[in-house]
Formats: structure tokens, C-alpha cells, sequence
């Protein structure tokens, strides 16, 4: 019944760069980043590292102060083997047993709507538009599950005021690619395809909405939604976009997939709120992967996932029990 | 000399492959079965020492991601699959006119129990944490802890009298105090179908057999009542 079959497109463990030459890189790039001498050691596990994983690096220099947590993050084994990514299957393995047939290159974004100057950008633009930051963020999923992943990106407003928006434009909507071709997925009616999400303009304009193209220092694996995707660390996981092609501004708030599907359930917001649960559990507590478990109870769920401080201005008056 | 060629003459069907199997046969299977059934738990057992020895079998026997949410679904999938096994046991006798299939159900349907118990203490402890509160405020706000809730309640009556002293001692009773077994299984399968988040494939195959099972049963009793109505006007 449950019998697992060994995913298909998953890295064999011998890829997946073991935590403490990860964590090495890390302080590596954080040495280099203070121009300080870089000890041969450390040199040594840079060409450990090199050797471990065939995925494309992607340097980038680790964020500061409240727009990272210092959160011990989950093994890469776990952030990359367990995705919810409808297009792939609505099993968590599935995504990692079959986004092999996404195609991410050639990749663009096109960025359209109320803009004073819409264009499509390919992925090395993207790439090239900001400094790369590594942000890691607390991830919780509205399950109950939680993670901590250390994402490499850069803040979407960097690419907004490129564009110019336009006074119409209140909100941003994020088109996920839907191609049958490419994503199983898609055959099964699931949500409305194309897998469409939103912000409000000021919370796609926030410092912590990050435009996301790596994770653990290397490009996206397919299944975290290569090759460019959203991150929205104080809403629940599914507003975080994945595969990006479209970029949209709009005077109207959006409808969002997973809102069409069960609006009862999901809110446009979906602000993580331990006091508003789901209808049919409680989002009071998570358990953190890798963590919590057989040996330890369940944590608390923090309002705004932790992030109360940077942005639960953005929602000043507001009912958060009618807006959910 | 009659008598003996009648036991003879029952010992040579008795012998004769499936449709009455020798009493040696019979706890052959019997045996079968209950290792069998225990081969889901045998498997998350052997996937947590894997897990807890650090040993790669390249996913083919692993806990996974998220150990406690594979063990509660594993334990609540396989408790609908014994409940349907029970539940599967009646038309299966009436198909191939094996009787002593009757035999193997309480087996079966100890086994349900014993996997929704698993299910339970699953839920009870390493979800909750006996935290007595947030379980009773999850029983009464989410209706579909509520009703996997009261599938467990019903089921544990049904466990307690399946002794042979309960069965004498409840005599026409226990047929009726068994035929729980039916809603039970519906709220089974409803838990399943409310607690899934967009994709209700799986709880819509279990759906899909209860329904069949229960309307063999149905089917089954308008055949009979039509066969016997000439005769009774007779």
C-alpha cells in the first residue's frame, strides 16, 4: 500500500552535500564576504563540495539581521524530497519523482499589466538584476508541517521598480507555468491550472518577499520550483509561487487557485495565524521536519510565522479572523 | 458401518482442495493470514530501525520525511483495508460457497482493531502529545477527528465480544451488536474522505468498495426475498 518506489529524478544521497560542509561554505562565503584570510581548510571543503552535488552554484552572500533566522535549517534531504507541487502529483514525493520533465532552460518571466514598462526577462537577466542574497526563512506549510530553508534570491521590489508600476496597480498576481507536456499533473483537475497566486502591492514590495532562485547555494531543483519562484516567509507555503512565467499587475485582487478551490478554507491572505484555524484543523502548533516527532512534542505556530515584527503593519486594522 | 462409510465419505470431500478444507489446512491458512496481517506493522517497524541505524535502501523501506504522518496514515489505510476484508468475507462466501471463510473473519477483524488502535495511540501520542485538551477540542471542532473518533469508540465493543464466551453467552445479540461493523466502516471512510486536502482519489476508491460491499449484501437479500415470495404464496 504504501510501498515506495526509490524517486526517479531525486539526488542519490551520495549528491546531496552532507550539513557540515554545507554549514563550512557557508562561514567560507562569509570569510570572503569579510575579507578575511580564507584558511586552506576551508578552501579544502569548497572542493569537497564541488565534487558532492552536479548542481549549478549559486554564490551569493548571506543576508543580515531580522531577514534571516539563525534556525538550524532542514536537511536538504527533506526540502528537496518533500514538496507539495500539484503540477507533479498531489503526493509529497511526487514532485521530486517527476519535475524531471520540466524543461528549465530557456526560461522567461514576462512582467505585464499596469506597468509603465512590461517586458519579459530570461533567467540570466534575473540573475544578474540584484546582488544574490542567502535568506534563510522558517517555511510553514498550512498542514502543520514546518521547515527551515536558507533560499537564495533577491527581494522581488528589486524587480517591481524596474518595471515602473503604474497608480492602478494594487496587486501583483504570479503565473505558474502550465504546460501538459511537462507536468503530469496538470491532467488531473485538482486546482485551476494555471496555478495562479497573489500579493497586495505593499507586501510584494516588502523586504522579505524574496524572488528566489537557488537553495542551499545551488540553483532550484525542479521540485522547489526552478528555475525563479516567490517566497513569502509569514504567509502559508502555498502563496510562495513556484516556476514563474508570468508576473502581473492588477487593479483587482486576484483569484488564486487555491482560494477558488475552497474559499472557506483559504483566504486571499493567508497570513500564518495560529489563532484562525483551518475548518478542519487546528493551526495552532507545527511540526517542525526533522524535529519534532517521536522525540519531541510539536512547536507552537508564531503569528505571521515569526514575522509579526517587519509585517504585521502591513495588516494595521484589519480583521485577520475576516481577512484570513 | 453406515456411520463409518458417512465420516469416510466426509473425510474424502473434506479432503478435496478449497471447498472444505481439512481441519490441518484450515489452521495452515489461519496461520498465513495472521503473519500477513502483521507484515504492514512488520514494515514500519523495519523502516524506523533503518531510519534510527542511518540505512540507505534508496527509499524502499524508510519512514520518510514526516515519520509520524506516514505512521498515521499507514495505520488508518490498512484499518479500512482489514474493515473491508471483514466486511468482504460474507459475499466471498456466498460467491464461492466456501463457508469456512466465516471462519477467518474474526481474525480480520481483530486486526482492523488492532491497526485503528495503532492509528489511535499514534494520534494520541506523538501528534498530541497526551495533551488531553487540544485531543478533546480536536474531537468536538474538526468532524472529521469526530467521526474517526466514533469509528474507534464502536469498534472497541466489537473487539471486547469476540471471545467464544462472549458469542455463547450474547447468543442472537451479538449478530446484532455486530452489525456496527457497517456504520462503522462508513465513518471510516468519511474520516478518510474529510481529513484529505484537495485530492480525494484514495478515500473515493475506499468509498467506492464499501459501497459495493454493502450493496452485494443488499442485492443479495432482494434475490432471496424474490426467490422465496412463489413459495410462500404456495
Amino acid at each position: 500500500m504504501l510501498i515506495r518506489t526509490p524517486p526517479r529524478h531525486s539526488p542519490q544521497s551520495s549528491e546531496i552535500t552532507p550539513r557540515s560542509v554545507f554549514e563550512r561554505r557557508r562561514l567560507l562565503l562569509r570569510a570572503a564576504a569579510a575579507g578575511s584570510i580564507v584558511p586552506p581548510a576551508l578552501l579544502g571543503a569548497g572542493v569537497v563540495c564541488a565534487q558532492s552535488s552536479s548542481a549549478q552554484k549559486l554564490a551569493a552572500s548571506p543576508a543580515a539581521g531580522p531577514l534571516t533566522t539563525n534556525e538550524k535549517p532542514t536537511p536538504y534531504k527533506d526540502v528537496t524530497t518533500y514538496n507539495n507541487f500539484y503540477e507533479f502529483g498531489t503526493e509529497k514525493d511526487d514532485p521530486a519523482q517527476h519535475a524531471g520533465t520540466l524543461r528549465v532552460k530557456p526560461w522567461s518571466v514576462a512582467v505585464e499589466g499596469e506597468v509603465k514598462k512590461p517586458r519579459s526577462f530570461d533567467l540570466d537577466e534575473l540573475l544578474k538584476m540584484a546582488p544574490l542574497e542567502e535568506r534563510v526563512y522558517r517555511l510553514r506549510c498550512v498542514e502543520g508541517w514546518s521547515m527551515v530553508v536558507p533560499w537564495v534570491g533577491f527581494p522581488l521590489a528589486e524587480l517591481i521598480k524596474r518595471v515602473e508600476p503604474t497608480g492602478n496597480a494594487k496587486f501583483v498576481e504570479f503565473w505558474t507555468l502550465a504546460d501538459k507536456a511537462q507536468m503530469p499533473g496538470l491532467s488531473t483537475p485538482v486546482l485551476r491550472w494555471p496555478y495562479v497566486e497573489g500579493l497586495r502591492m505593499d507586501e510584494a514590495n516588502h523586504p522579505l518577499t524574496l524572488l528566489t532562485m537557488g537553495v542551499y547555494g545551488e540553483v532550484l531543483p525542479k521540485q522547489n520550483g526552478a528555475p525563479v519562484r516567490i517566497v513569502v516567509p509569514w504567509k502559508y507555503g502555498f502563496k510562495s509561487g513556484k516556476s514563474i512565467v508570468k508576473i502581473r499587475f492588477v487593479e483587482k485582487q486576484p483569484l488564486t487557485s487555491w482560494n477558488l478551490a475552497a474559499p472557506q478554507e483559504y483566504g486571499f491572505f493567508s497570513n500564518v495565524n495560529p489563532n484562525v484555524d483551518h475548518p478542519r484543523w487546528s493551526q495552532a502548533t507545527e511540526r517542525r521536519i526533522g524535529e519534532d516527532g517521536f522525540l519531541q512534542r510539536k512547536r507552537k505556530t508564531l503569528p505571521f510565522n515569526g514575522y509579526a515584527e517587519q509585517v504585521a503593519p502591513l495588516y494595521a486594522g484589519m480583521d485577520l479572523r475576516r481577512f484570513f | 458401518m453406515a456411520a463409518n462409510q458417512a465420516t469416510a465419505a466426509v473425510r474424502a470431500r473434506a479432503d478435496s482442495g478449497w471447498r472444505m478444507p481439512s481441519p490441518a489446512r484450515l489452521r495452515a491458512v489461519k496461520a498465513l493470514l495472521f503473519l500477513a496481517a502483521l507484515l504492514p506493522l512488520a514494515r514500519l517497524v523495519a523502516a524506523g530501525v533503518a531510519d534510527a541505524q542511518g540505512l540507505d535502501w534508496s527509499g524502499a523501506l524508510t519512514l520518510g520525511t514526516n515519520p509520524i504522518e506516514l505512521i498515521t496514515r499507514s495505520t488508518g489505510t490498512w484499518t479500512l483495508v482489514f474493515l473491508c476484508a471483514t466486511l468482504g468475507i460474507t459475499p466471498l462466501r456466498r460467491l464461492t460457497g466456501w463457508n469456512w471463510l466465516v471462519r477467518l473473519r474474526r481474525m480480520i477483524g481483530l486486526f482492523a482493531f488492532f491497526y485503528a488502535a495503532l492509528h489511535f495511540v499514534t494520534y494520541f501520542w506523538f501528534d498530541q502529545w497526551f495533551d488531553f485538551r487540544s485531543i478533546v477540542a480536536d474531537v468536538i471542532k474538526r468532524p472529521f477527528i469526530t467521526v474517526g473518533f466514533l469509528a474507534f469508540l464502536l469498534l472497541v465493543p466489537l473487539a471486547l465480544t469476540s471471545t467464544d464466551g462472549m458469542i455463547r453467552r450474547l447468543g442472537r445479540r451479538w449478530g446484532t451488536l455486530h452489525m456496527a461493523i457497517y456504520p462503522i466502516a462508513t465513518l471510516g471512510v468519511l474520516h478518510y474522505w474529510w481529513l484529505v486536502k484537495r485530492d480525494v482519489t484514495q478515500p473515493a476508491i475506499y468509498a467506492a468498495i464499501l459501497a459495493l460491499l454493502l450493496g452485494f449484501r443488499l442485492a443479495w437479500r432482494a434475490r432471496t426475498r424474490a426467490q422465496d415470495a412463489p413459495r410462500a404464496s404456495r
